[in-house]
């Protein structure tokens, strides 16, 4: 799993079924010290997050769990977010 | 998913049986301001996407198995959406 922050919404009309009804978010990874790290993506939100949040993520064949039965096409999923974090 | 532009389509006869029917697309990853990003790679389409659309690309195999609508098809990556927009808020 990872740190990021939000920085935007997608929105799509025209999509796989199993996409219907679900946000997708734009995220921009964080390093520990909340620097960008990497490149932005696009993830599934399961926990309510929004633009300007900090959240965890999670990539892989995993991403498509917090919608079990249901198994979208996903491949990164906010699966939290951060009330705070810190590094020693 | 990647944000990606379909630059191209791939016709492939000779392939492994369970290609058979998919639709090969050439997308290109983009950064933000839309600028290419890494190299092309080739996806899977389920939703009728066509060259020069904004996608969603999903890159996990699983994933790209079911928008193919095939159990263990050797496939790594599909376009799973057409963007009508990314609103970039920060």
């Amino acid at each position: 799993m990872q740190l990021a922050r939000v920085v935007g919404e997608i929105v799509s009309t025209m999509k796989d079924p199993n996409l219907a009804g679900l946000t997708m978010l734009l995220l921009q990874p964080l390093s520990a010290s909340g620097e960008p790290a990497g490149r932005t993506l696009v993830a599934l939100d399961s926990v309510g997050a929004g633009v300007g949040e900090n959240v965890f993520f999670v990539r892989g064949r995993e991403a498509a769990y917090p919608f079990y039965p249901a198994e979208p096409p996903a491949d990164a999923t906010i699966v939290g977010i951060v009330d705070h974090w810190s590094i020693e | 998913m990647q944000i990606c532009r379909v630059v191209g389509t791939v016709v492939s006869t000779q392939k492994n049986k369970k290609l058979e029917g998919a639709k090969l697309m050439l997308v290109q990853p983009l950064t933000l301001d839309e600028k290419p990003r890494g190299t092309t790679l080739l996806a899977i389409d389920s939703v009728g996407a066509g060259v020069g659309d904004k996608v969603l690309v999903v890159i996990e195999g699983k994933a790209a198995g079911d928008a193919l609508g095939k159990k263990a098809a050797a496939v790594d990556a599909a376009i799973v959406g057409i963007i009508d927009a990314v609103d970039v808020v920060a």
